[in-house]
């Protein structure tokens, strides 16, 4: 197990209020597959915390059990102070939209779903719309907006409930590189405006340190948390960062991290599942 | 300047003769089958006259436009009575068909007990049915529509039963994340989804439910009750009016072209904006 701490995190300090432990978790599907084995996890409030790993570590699986889409075999989630599904914001891979409604429409459904009326939503709405910079697409459907805008509008989604808590399962993977750092950068700028925590599941070394206050690495067969870097470097972050010697070393950091990560595990010449 | 304007306006010789081609083709479809039709109905005419074909075997195209003209009152009454049949068993496929997928789609247990009852209701030849709702069924409306129902209604409740079962299943997620309730989840997202396979299964029972409604006619018709367009052949069939014959005929086939059509544009109306079926294709 690798504890390394680089610096103080200046975004979630250690001061920061528990949001949400997990506790010796772990999940085995009924096919017999053990998908996290002895997971502990401390999530405080306001953490941008990055789940990096190969394929078939769990991270997606991690995530589905913090979401509550799934429970777990073994130990417990605990949660400060009383959390609902609507607390919870998630991003899949795809955008997951509905193809039938527009923009306004796909945006406004958690709202709808608590029922909230259209009038009623449509300030909120309109916001979120604003904040990922959609203002003016409100009566496009899905299939006339490119793959990033339909990210955004899955993000705007998540969050029009101002959810406490937002897990993204890859959400970026798809898209190609320059929209993937125009959406990093947008990301960093609502988080910081907002304050929520986020957990974020990627495999991209790069994207995780960028994004972090914390990157926890994590192990397949069976999937497991091996280690995990403080990511010192302050916020706001931009291109500026993004090219500094300083970004690179960590990056190098985290990738020894995870190289270690991968070995770690038995029989691990060949890649993936 | 203008050098480069030209040219960036000539085609090479290749997009040029597919530009062509495309126009072409745009007249064509429409054009052409007009062409053949309309060959075809010549061929006809010419054959009566030139082999000397009795009226009462193959009456000419004119004839046959004359009958359906005298003949307006009794065939357009009779086709109010056929699309009387067609458009309540098609309704009622609607409603039984969507009500049963809905009914499927609430657990896999229903579905996989019932499914086969309907399936055993398809794959029997009404024809062969009829009898049995001749004996139990007293009133003529009823039996037609029961009939035409039979038939009409599987393409429907089997194209909505699937695509209420194949909604994506992230969608599923997020629907359960938010706290959906089963009836949320059926009316914002699986019946939705469900639209473009049941208007798909719609557009089948269109025709089959005007096909239904004939067949039943012409089965019930030998006890003389009805008078739908199907009771007009039979009766025009045993005193050799040919022509009258014909005209039914053409309005039968002309109604189910219609219903296609409208069904067809009903179908393009509500997919147009966000289906992968409903798009103009781009090159």
């Amino acid at each position: 197990m690798i504890q390394e701490k680089v610096a103080e995190t200046p975004a979630a300090s250690d001061e920061a209020p528990m949001l949400l432990s997990l506790r010796n978790v772990g999940k085995v599907f009924s096919n017999g597959v053990t998908a996290l084995s002895k997971v502990d996890l401390a999530i405080r409030e306001g953490d941008f915390l990055s789940l990096l790993g190969p394929s078939g570590c769990g991270k997606s699986t991690a995530l589905r059990l913090i979401a509550g889409l799934s429970t777990p075999t073994s130990g417990q989630l605990d949660w400060r102070g009383s959390i609902d599904r609507s607390n919870i914001g998630f991003v899949f891979q795809e955008p997951t939209l509905l193809p039938w409604a527009n923009v306004f429409d796909n945006v406004w459904l958690p709202l709808r779903l608590k029922g909230v009326s259209r009038a009623k939503a449509a300030p909120t709405v309109m916001e979120m719309l604003s904040r990922v910079h959609l203002t003016g697409f409100e009566n496009a459907v899905p299939r006339e907006l490119s793959g990033g805008m339909k990210m955004r509008v899955s993000i705007a989604r998540a969050m029009v409930t101002k959810p406490r808590i937002l897990l993204m399962d890859e959400p970026f993977a798809a898209l190609d590189e320059i929209t993937r750092f125009k959406l990093n950068n947008d990301l960093l700028e609502l988080w910081q405006d907002e304050r929520f925590t986020v957990v974020f599941v990627t495999h991209s070394v790069f994207e995780s340190v960028f994004l972090s206050s914390r990157v926890v690495v994590m192990a397949a067969r069976p999937g497991r948390v091996f280690g995990e870097l403080a990511i010192s470097a302050p916020y706001p972050r931009d291109e500026v960062f993004r090219t500094s010697p300083g970004y690179a070393a960590l990056c190098r950091q985290a990738s020894d991290v995870l190289v270690d990560a991968i070995n770690s595990t038995a029989g691990s010449h060949h890649d993936g599942r | 300047m203008t050098v480069v304007d030209d040219t960036a306006l000539k085609l090479d010789p290749e997009e040029a003769r597919r530009a062509r081609q495309e126009r072409l083709e745009r007249i064509g479809k429409w054009v052409l089958p007009l062409a053949i039709m309309v060959l075809a109905i010549v061929l006809w005419d010419r054959i009566c006259v030139w082999n000397e074909i009795p009226q009462y075997i193959l009456p000419r195209p004119g004839v046959v436009l004359q009958t359906l003209h005298n003949d307006a009152g009794l065939l357009f009454s009779s086709l109010l009575v056929t699309l009387r049949i067609t458009f309540l068993s098609l309704l009622l496929a609607v409603i039984g068909g969507v009500g049963l997928a809905v009914l499927f789609a609430q657990s896999k247990w229903v579905e996989m007990s019932f499914f086969p009852f309907a399936i055993v209701l398809q794959v029997t030849p009404i024809v062969a049915i009829f009898p049995l709702i001749n004996i139990y069924v007293n009133n003529q409306t009823v039996k037609l529509l029961l009939c035409a129902w039979i038939v009409a209604f599987f393409p429907i409740l089997s194209n909505t039963t699937l695509g209420l079962n194949s909604v994506d299943r992230n969608l599923r997620d997020l629907f359960k994340l938010n706290g959906a309730t089963r009836w949320q989840q059926l009316r914002y997202l699986r019946l939705p989804a469900a639209m473009p396979y049941f208007l798909g299964g719609l557009k089948i029972a269109g025709g089959l439910s005007l096909i239904g409604a004939v067949v039943a006619e012409f089965v019930a018709g030998a006890q003389g009750q009805s008078s739908g367009l199907a009771s007009r052949i039979i009766e025009a069939g045993y005193r050799l009016n040919a022509p009258r014959l014909f005209a039914a005929l053409i309005l039968i086939s002309l109604t189910g072209i219609l219903i296609f059509l409208v069904l067809s544009l009903v179908s393009h109306l509500i997919l147009r904006r966000w289906h992968e079926s409903a798009l103009k294709q781009e090159h």
